[in-house]
């Protein structure tokens, strides 16, 4: 979506990589495609499924009953994919394919790597081709090509073989990495807290029906629903309402521990907000210390608070923040 | 109207299972994990997967195990093929909404017999990356999730003047506790008091010790009608009121020492189950303590005892298992958190109670118990009252 007008915006990039436990029927079928070999899983009715799953989607059945399946098959539907993106099977453009393996009564989804879409029908005769380096995963099968089967539209010989599933070293997990790519706006409230904050002032939002400054603003009162439209500077200064000392360093934060996480009430706010407190050994920090912003060369936000050498807050003036 | 058209139906739960939480269950799949709880509930209610009408699912949020949608990948193991199948998502309260969304088809009469389970596998997840992502323009949390819940332990403790070992006391009733329950993922035997109060100090004033672990794990239950219920071959146990409420994470107000949406939710469950001494009326109290602090606090937020109070009731070994008000007999989520289903967990320990089938960590002649989970920062909120008799008109 396009930010509104005047609005920030930035990438923002999630990924991380999972693993996955496979289970039995999952083990077999990557640790076989790693040894070159097809297993599909055949249910009560006689039914080959591959790829191979561990409950029956007709019964509810657990089904372990492994099969091996040829490495030829029959297109059963197709779409072709005109510019492959990143981490997809091929580089070039290639069809998506449900494939029919010999033997087997469902179709897998794979790549098919083919010159043109004029060169893909349904019931085109495919094999696998598999990638030089196998490490039990579907990406061992590198893609299907197209293949001269002599006009046979199937393999009358192929029939599927019970299988023992006896690897050696079996692939028991996979990692399975995600990401996600977004445009993050923080939209027009936040977008001014955002630019006031460049000239270090801090300016919430008042709820024209509570009268509660919201700090940073969101736009809207969450308890109302109304919007908040008027502009309210608060602090600098704030009390510690409440703080935690934080112990064991959290990944990638470069401060050392211990220091102090506190909820700050700037004077004005209707809520605290969230900062680290320094200048002040950390086991003297209290609830109802007074604080000031301190501010680093090149911070979007205040590095952190330190006492502002006034007397503490009473409980009274901050205990409706908690 | 007439009765019959504005009555609800009774709902009974007749069948429990559980898989025995673990820190890792690397033999298993996802759908292998869930279809294990599954099949222990069906057989608890001596049921099959063809007397199930209909499936509802819970887990945390989808980042957390980063499958988008894993229902749809769990209805073969789950035997949901063309039944309706819901999924729920309250954060980590969502094992109670799961569990009061398949109630409530019951009593709306939707559905005769309901299949509910929740789930989390995390050590094939990261709770903490999924709840902290990188988002541009705005402040980091500096302190991680313990981090985020210590400063509302210390506004307790300064709001009610409860001594800091409190806490420690929980942590280990707990983890005691959950050594009578063969689920329980920690099981601690050589733990002593003086071990917890040893603990380091992970979050002032929150010790290693009085935090939960990381666990995987699935819980399932049947839910049913009261012809349902009349051929299960064990005790059932019958929803005497069930209700959950929200509130947002943050605004002006908020009190999340006790927040306001917890309160309500109470007030409404025992309105629903006439319950007006929570105290003396309920035998058992299964609830969502992530933290050993929130037992106190909870206590008051919950209407068991008067605010300011809760630490005394701790404190005087009436939560304990022998007490007169047991919270958290199998040991709870500070001896088993595989997040998703630990809210169902705590629904169906209490079920458990009421039915007589708690095992070793059975509470002598529980009637009443409460199951209770929260979630978010504090802002959603599940609960359900169960009773061994079905609930009088």
């Amino acid at each position: 979506m396009t930010p509104l007008p005047g609005t920030l915006s930035a990438p923002l990039v999630v990924e991380f990589p999972f693993t996955r436990s496979l289970g039995p029927v999952q083990s077999a079928f990557l640790t076989g495609l790693r040894e070159r070999t097809l297993l599909g899983v055949r249910t009560q009715a006689g039914e080959v499924l591959v790829p191979p799953v561990e409950y029956d989607p007709a019964t509810a059945d657990e089904l372990r009953d492994l099969v091996e399946v040829g490495a030829t098959g029959t297109v059963t539907t197709w779409a072709w994919n005109p510019e492959p993106r990143r981490g997809q099977p091929l580089a070039t453009p290639f069809a998506w394919v449900l494939v029919r393996l010999d033997g087997a009564d469902t179709a897998l989804l794979h790549a098919l790597d083919a010159p043109s879409p004029e060169a893909v029908r349904t019931g085109l005769r495919v094999r696998i081709r598999w990638a030089a380096e196998r490490s039990g995963a579907i990406t061992d099968i590198a893609c299907f090509e197209p293949y001269d089967s002599g006009g046979s539209d199937s393999d009358p010989a192929a029939e599927p073989v019970p299988h023992t599933v006896a690897f050696e070293d079996p692939v028991t997990g996979i990692v399975a990495p995600a990401r996600l790519d977004y445009t993050y706006s923080p939209g027009r409230a936040q977008t001014r807290y955002l630019h006031a904050l460049t000239e270090r002032r801090t300016v919430g939002e008042r709820c024209p029906s509570c009268a509660k400054v919201y700090v940073p603003p969101r736009g809207a009162c969450p308890t109302c629903g109304v919007a908040t439209t008027d502009q309210v500077e608060v602090g600098p200064r704030g009390t510690v309402t409440t703080f935690c000392i934080v112990n064991i360093k959290a990944r990638n934060a470069e401060i050392e521990v211990p220091y102090v996480y506190a909820h700050i009430a700037l004077d004005g706010a209707g809520l605290a907000l969230h900062g680290r407190i320094a200048g002040i050994p950390y086991d003297q920090v209290r609830m109802g210390l007074r604080v000031e912003p301190v501010w680093s060369e090149d911070g979007r936000y205040p590095d952190h608070y330190r006492p502002a050498g006034e007397p503490d807050a009473d409980y009274d003036t901050y205990k409706e923040l908690l | 109207m007439p009765e019959a058209v504005t009555s609800k139906e009774c709902v009974a739960v007749v069948g429990i299972g559980q898989t025995k939480h673990v820190a890792a269950r690397r033999d298993v799949s996802i759908a292998g994990l869930v279809r294990e709880a599954a099949v222990r509930a069906l057989a608890d209610a001596e049921l099959t997967w063809a007397d199930i009408d209909a499936v509802v699912i819970g887990k945390a949020p989808d980042f957390f195990e980063g499958v988008m949608m894993p229902e749809l990948y769990l209805a073969d193991a789950l035997g949901a093929v063309g039944k309706p199948m819901l999924r729920v998502h309250t954060a980590g309260s969502v094992g109670g909404s799961t569990a009061l969304v398949a109630a409530n088809l019951v009593a709306a009469r939707v559905h005769r017999t309901v299949l509910t389970l929740a789930f989390e596998k995390q050590s094939e997840s990261n709770a903490m990356w999924g709840l902290s992502l990188p988002v541009p323009f705005q402040q980091p949390l500096l302190a991680g999730a313990g981090g985020f819940f210590a400063p509302h332990v210390r506004a307790y403790m300064r709001r009610t003047g409860a001594p800091d070992t409190i806490g420690s006391l929980v942590a280990y009733k707990d983890r005691r506790n959950a050594l009578l329950n063969p689920y329980a993922h920690l099981h601690e035997h050589d733990l002593t008091l003086e071990k917890v109060q040893a603990s380091p100090m992970l979050w002032d004033p929150i010790r290693y010790s009085e935090t939960c672990p990381s666990s995987d794990g699935a819980c399932a239950m049947i839910l049913t009608d009261r012809t349902g219920a009349a051929r299960s071959p064990r005790p059932p146990a019958w929803v005497h009121g069930g209700a959950m409420r929200s509130e947002p994470t943050l605004f002006a107000g908020k009190d999340f020492v006790s927040p306001q949406a917890g309160r309500d939710c109470a007030a409404d469950v025992y309105r629903q189950a006439g319950v007006t001494d929570p105290r003396r009326e309920i035998d058992a109290v299964e609830m969502y303590v992530p933290f050993s602090w929130y037992e106190p606090m909870w206590l008051e937020n919950l209407g068991f005892a008067e605010e300011g109070e809760g630490w005394k009731l701790t404190e005087a070994g009436v939560t304990e298992l022998d007490g007169d008000l047991p919270v958290n007999p199998s040991g709870g989520v500070l001896s088993t958190n595989p997040i998703g289903a630990s809210g169902m967990i705590r629904f169906a320990e209490a079920a458990l109670q009421v039915r007589g089938e708690a095992g070793e960590h059975q509470v002598e002649g529980a009637r009443r118990a409460l199951g209770h989970a929260y979630g978010g920062g504090a802002q959603f909120f599940s609960m359900w009252l169960v009773g061994d008799t079905p609930p009088t008109a």
